[in-house]
């Protein structure tokens, strides 16, 4: 992998950090008018997610982090692993559940999702924006209500739970943005 | 088709604003009977200071090729002036350093550089202060001026005695201040970590929309200043903080051409050791210092953060007509 400096360093960029693959968030350049030239670092790490600061002298330079972002198929779970393939290699990769995370309540066999790899080995699973899912329970609304003011609670057929308004029931799909965990609209099949 | 950019990097507004500073700054010196002057941009010789890069160029006129610098400061030719006798002297002048960009840096930008012969630091603080003020009056009025020593200022801060190092306390302070990188980072150079902690764990907390102005710089940190009379740890240097930001930088000035020609000597050794561009020294600047420095303080302020300030800009490149990335 290639090496860059902090000449270099911008958001977006994957670099090699305490031996773990990382994500420049901000870089500034900090040099007191008679002093040292710094870099402040702002820094996610790609495995953990936490997000760190870092001082570098300037010019100091990172390894480049091989990080292949792919667009994949959830294929299923056997219990142990979360099964994914590339539509177009047909290369298939298994994740535990600590590198799918929350992201597992999610996934639906066949679903789309993008699987981050590392040296060619997944380290992270970003569910689609917008997931279509069946609700598997939820308490039955009150008859009229179609404001969807208050809500309740309601159980998707991959396990999370959203709030959904009072008319909706179980057995219907409803479409819920991830990034907030939100219901959006029913889906008429 | 991809637009070229050929647009200014700021407002027009912006363009009114600095003509306004650079109007109010020269009435200012106009009633004070200090004199306008300009120096070469374009000189033989450069800085010596490690921490500074610089542009060099190539002057052809065959069959002579001589190499030349953008200047880094205007300071070593406004000395020649100060030594000629010319009295108290003030510049608006670009100034060159190479490889400094970022959100307070532009690699070319502009100084107010002044110097006021006769005038102690603390006098000198007090122009520097009633100028500020004057200026900030007009836009966002300063709350009030403070003054601290770098000493009681650190010590508040970090905890830490900033004159006399001791590595184990520095170090066991970053490990516990989330700054751990600071051990590798700085090693046993105290200038290097007094650079990191003040950067990163005072400044940023100076001047909440004041002036502060920090004096008796640690002597390691002594630039072009004079060592103080009364303890040799400290330096008669000044910086200047508004919100954070780095503002300028003063000293009662160097005037013993012995030490002035030590000082060069180190900062070339240092140089060397670094791998950084070789220079020579200034010896214009020494053989003025021989022929005699009038006592006096001096100071240079960035007028681009100057107007970042007022303005309240986040970025350089909102108070530039043209920054390096559209230069």
């Amino acid at each position: 992998m290639a090496s860059y400096s902090t000449s270099e360093f911008k958001a977006g960029l994957k670099v090699m950090l305490d031996n773990d693959p990382c994500a420049i968030i901000e870089n500034e350049f900090v040099k007191p008018g008679k002093g040292q030239a710094f870099n402040r670092v702002k820094i996610r790490n790609l495995k953990t997610g936490r997000v760190i600061e870092r001082t570098f002298k300037s010019g100091e330079s990172l390894e480049g982090a091989d990080i292949v972002e792919m667009e994949m198929q959830y294929l299923y779970n056997d219990g142990e692993f979360r099964h994914f393939m590339n539509n177009e290699s047909f290369e298939q990769y298994q994740c535990d559940e600590k590198i799918v995370g929350d992201t597992g309540k999610w996934l639906k066999d066949q679903d789309m999702c993008t699987v981050m790899l590392w040296n060619d080995a997944p380290i992270g699973v970003t569910p689609a924006n917008f997931v279509e899912l069946t609700i598997v329970e939820t308490d039955p609304g009150v008859r009229g209500d179609t404001s969807g003011g208050g809500g309740k609670p309601a159980k998707l057929e991959t396990g999370a739970v959203v709030r959904v308004p009072l008319f909706v029931q179980t057995d219907e799909m409803i479409k819920v943005d991830t990034r907030t965990g939100e219901y959006i609209s029913r889906v008429k099949e | 088709m991809m637009q070229t950019p050929w647009q200014p990097s700021c407002s027009i507004e912006m363009l009114h604003l600095r003509a306004w500073l650079l109007a109010k700054i020269r009435a200012f010196f106009l009633e004070k009977a200090v004199l306008e002057v300009e120096t070469p941009l374009l000189s033989h010789t450069i800085g010596t200071d490690p921490s500074l890069a610089f542009f060099a160029t190539h002057y052809n006129l065959p069959p002579f090729y001589h190499r030349l610098f953008l200047q880094t400061s205007p300071e070593f030719a406004m000395k020649r002036l100060l030594a000629a006798g010319c009295g108290s002297i003030y510049q608006i002048a670009k100034a060159f350093r190479n490889g400094e960009s970022g959100r307070f840096h532009n690699p070319e930008f502009t100084l107010l550089e002044w110097y006021r012969v006769g005038f102690t630091l603390p006098e000198l603080m007090d122009e520097v202060a009633e100028l500020i003020v004057s200026l900030f009056a007009e836009h966002a009025a300063l709350s009030g001026v403070e003054r601290h020593s770098y000493q009681a200022i650190f010590q508040q801060y970090t905890g830490l005695d900033a004159l006399v190092f001791c590595y184990e306390d520095y170090c066991a302070y970053a490990l516990a201040n989330e700054l751990p990188e600071a051990v590798a980072l700085c090693e046993y150079d105290h200038a290097l970590w007094l650079d990191v902690l003040f950067s990163h764990k005072v400044q940023p907390y100076l001047g909440k929309n004041s002036l502060c102005m920090i004096y008796g710089y640690p002597a390691c940190q002594s630039s072009l200043a004079r060592i103080n009379a009364d303890n040799s740890l400290v330096t008669d240097r000044v910086e200047l903080f508004i919100n954070g930001v780095e503002l300028g930088n003063g000293f009662y000035e160097l005037t013993d051409a012995v030490e002035q020609n030590q000082r060069f000597d180190a900062e070339i050794a240092v140089r060397q050791q670094n791998n950084l561009a070789a220079v020579v020294k200034d010896e214009r600047l020494i053989a003025a210092l021989n022929a005699g420095l009038p006592e006096c303080s001096g100071i240079a302020i960035g007028l681009d953060r100057l107007l970042m300030l007022l303005s309240k800009s986040a970025s350089i490149d909102e108070v530039l007509s043209f920054s390096i990335h559209r230069a």
